[in-house]
């Protein structure tokens, strides 16, 4: 018998922690020999903590939101008398939410130990590594590679194998590859958990990546906010070390590789190829002019590889089983699987692993389990501040790279937020471009004036004082944005706002023609209202109001508000002693 | 370096309570490493917990990099603090999933308990506020990170009210300690 308690940064954040140490404790009281074990996340956030319990035959009984005073059960009845608690056990949509999936990338995440390899090597970890390093060329790695039809998982779909053949192709002696793994994009976790709970697994990817292109040395760019994430790829790369699958002469073959981690110091800029390898080479983060290109002249000015973790997670399953078996998932030039996470306003929030081209509809409904609290789906935030809103008339949208281009959204990294009917289109607009122009490095003219223009009709809109000529000049800076902005942070920066126009144009007029915000959102568009009813004339309100917008009010005669000078600083609420006052 | 400036001595009086025994391990260690100047303020920043003027001329000597290049790196990373901080640094996630659950509702909580806004410090230095893009927990949305120097800790699920509890339970644990 056997516990693994999973502990992500979401499981910790939920208790995982205090769980595991309270059925340690209890396990050592009642002097039982049953071993507790870490596992990274298994994606079902919303049931965190989650204790997963290996009966002596292998059989698993999960568990889901454990609280330490729950593990009393668990461990009294289950772990000393084997009698499970049906009770805690997982339910059985959480059952479907894990079965309607397709895991490759996040297979063994919540299953093994992420802080121990010989489990990662158990479930035939760094098997195609050697299969790269003793059986193959690195011409047939990238052939491989690139017959698997996997695209770059980091947004935009770049064919990998040609981006490994290219690098092949340099004759420059020093080649570098290089692990993207500062997933900025608001809203998206999916490298985090493969951090956190498969290490190994990128780490062979890039190693394979190195014997395919001839680079001897790997740097992973990780943010400094994911500090778990962190201190798991160290210990990896540590045993990883120890066991001969890193460093010199990896497996006995002569081949030396070496991986180095860089910490972000928080730019989201440097998601950027470009900014990226400036971040590691200690400049300021900031785009350059290409080409050329980085597999030409990346890192330290030499060949690179520069791929995302959920790329070069994929890598070994396409070494292990061949390119026709990976192929064989997703759709034609899609292939293989893709992994959201699933937030926002959604019942079953976490991550989720499909195959290219799964439709929306069998995410959010099948998977994510409807809207919460039984509202309107409204649409779906996906790709970040680059993507954008997909609707209902999308939800049977095969979701691929290509399907999604054509609809002006793109996958991005992979953050789905699903928002429901009182979400307010024009503020996730305004969100967004507040973002990228907080963002914006600021050094191409565009994206550094543009964004900050863009912004600030976007605020003219939520703050009641735009017009429709508003609008047309969002739509024009946008376009000239997209055209001429230095790199892809800044050409895609206005799509939020552009995809929301298009889809949600009715509730931007709303707002700027008939001053209304449909959803009741913006507070600009507010009203406040004094009830004739109750008021008293106390005159209270009328001294708490900065902008002297309360006139009239004598012994039982009600204060009338003047709603075009009113600031909605609401202290007149709060004063009312008699509940008189409202916004609306 | 002009005639004038050479072997210039400091006169300020600060100069003399910085310890930079700890920063010269670290320049030691990473003295060869190429593009090392963004690791070096990584840890110096760990050691002071922000990148005092003193701290930064120190490096500046010691490696070689102009002042100027360095300032231009430590101002260009959000990361990076010329101010000291409070004991506890509260970063509040403003990502997508958080803003669609009520961030906002949550900063204003933790604004009006504490007085502060994003990026400023209580006068006790006991918080220190600053809006991050995403922590990455987006399922507990509403999020934030407190972080000391024993560790950090994310809480999920934040109300206004959750907020201030927790806020609370530090100060009362402060109070015990003092």
């Amino acid at each position: 018998m056997k516990v693994l308690v999973g502990q992500g940064s979401c499981g910790i954040a939920s208790g995982a922690k205090k769980t595991a140490d309270k059925i340690t404790q209890l396990i050592g009281e009642k002097g039982l020999d049953i071993p507790v074990k870490t596992t990274g996340c298994i994606g079902i956030c919303y049931l965190e903590p989650i204790v997963d319990v290996y009966d002596d035959d292998g059989k698993l009984y999960r568990y889901v939101q454990v609280q330490p005073e729950m593990a009393d059960d668990i461990v009294e009845f289950h772990l000393k008398d084997g009698i499970p608690v049906e009770k805690y056990l997982i339910p059985e949509e959480g059952e479907r939410f894990l079965a309607d999936q397709t895991r490759i990338v996040l297979k063994n995440c919540g299953v093994i130990d992420p802080e121990d390899i010989e489990e990662y090597v158990a479930v035939g970890g760094y098997k195609a590594l050697e299969k790269a390093l003793k059986e193959m060329t690195p011409d047939e790695i990238c052939q491989e590679i690139s017959d698997s039809d996997l695209r770059g998982r980091g947004g935009g779909g770049f064919p990998t194998g040609r981006k490994w053949n290219q690098v092949k192709e340099q004759k420059d002696h020093i080649k570098y590859v290089v692990c993207n793994a500062d997933e900025g994009d608001p809203g998206a976790f999916m490298d985090r958990s493969v951090m956190e709970g498969d290490p190994h697994k990128m780490l062979e990817g890039m190693i394979i990546a190195g014997v395919a292109t001839g680079a001897h040395e790997g740097y992973i760019y990780v943010r400094a906010e994911y500090p778990l994430a962190v201190s798991r790829l160290r210990i990896a790369i540590e045993q990883a070390k120890e066991k001969g699958y890193l460093g010199e002469n990896i497996m006995g073959t002569g081949f030396d590789f070496d991986i180095n981690i860089n910490l972000g110091a928080g730019a989201f800029v440097c998601g950027e190829g470009s900014a990226l390898t400036a971040s590691i080479e200690g400049q300021r983060g900031m785009p350059r002019v290409k080409p050329p290109r980085t597999v030409e002249k990346g890192l330290f000015e030499r060949p690179t590889v520069l791929n995302n973790v959920e790329t070069f997670a994929n890598v070994s399953e396409i070494i292990n089983e061949g390119s026709e078996a990976y192929k064989a998932i997703g759709t034609p030039k899609n292939a293989g699987t893709k992994a959201f996470a699933l937030t926002g306003n959604v019942n079953n929030t976490g991550l989720i692993e499909v195959p290219m081209g799964t439709t929306l509809r069998e995410i959010i409904f099948n998977l994510g389990g409807g809207v919460k609290g039984g509202k309107e789906f409204k649409a779906v935030q996906i790709g970040g501040p680059s993507g954008g809103c997909l609707t209902k008339e999308h939800l049977d949208l095969p979701l691929d790279f290509d399907s999604l281009k054509k609809v002006g959204a793109m996958i991005g990294s992979g953050g789905l937020v699903v928002m429901d009917e009182d979400t307010c289109m024009v503020s996730i607009a305004h969100f967004f471009m507040n973002f990228t122009q907080q963002e914006s490095c600021g050094k191409c003219v565009p994206c550094r004036e543009g964004t900050h223009i863009m912004l600030e009709l976007l605020e003219d809109i939520v703050k009641n004082r735009a017009d429709e000529t508003t609008i047309d000049n969002l739509l024009e800076l946008a376009d000239t944005i997209q055209n001429t902005a230095l790199c892809g942070l800044g050409k895609t920066a206005p799509n939020p706002v552009l995809s929301t126009i298009n889809q949600f144009k009715d509730e931007y007029l709303a707002h700027v023609r008939d001053g209304v915000c449909p959803t009741g959102t913006c507070q600009a568009y507010k009203k406040i209202i004094i009830d004739e009813e109750k008021c008293v004339g106390c005159g209270l309100c009328k001294q708490v109001c900065p902008v002297n917008a309360i006139s009239g009010g004598s012994y039982k005669k009600a204060h009338v508000i003047d709603n075009d000078k009113c600031i909605k600083c609401k202290a007149c609420i709060s004063a009312c002693k008699l509940d008189a006052i409202d916004i609306v | 370096m002009s005639a004038e400036t050479q072997n210039h001595e400091c006169l300020c009086e600060s100069c003399d309570t910085f310890d930079f025994t700890q920063l010269d391990k670290v320049l030691d260690e990473y003295r060869d490493l190429q593009g090392n100047l963004i690791i070096i303020l990584q840890e110096a920043q760990e050691i002071y917990g922000y990148l005092p003027r003193e701290v930064i001329k120190h490096i500046s000597e010691e490696t070689g990099y102009t002042e100027a290049k360095i300032y231009g790196v430590a101002t260009f990373y959000a990361q990076f603090r010329l101010q000291p901080i409070g004991k506890y640094l509260i970063m509040l996630c403003k990502g997508t999933a958080c803003h669609v659950s009520g961030a906002d509702r949550v900063e204003e909580a933790i604004v009006n308990e504490l007085e502060i806004s994003d990026g400023e410090t209580t006068e006790d230095r006991l918080f220190t506020l600053n809006n991050v893009a995403c922590l990455g927990c987006c399922s507990l949305a509403p999020v934030m990170m407190v972080k000391t120097d024993e560790g950090e800790e994310t809480y999920g699920k934040l109300t206004p009210e959750s907020v201030i509890a927790i806020i609370n339970s530090i100060r009362k644990k402060e109070d015990l300690e003092a």
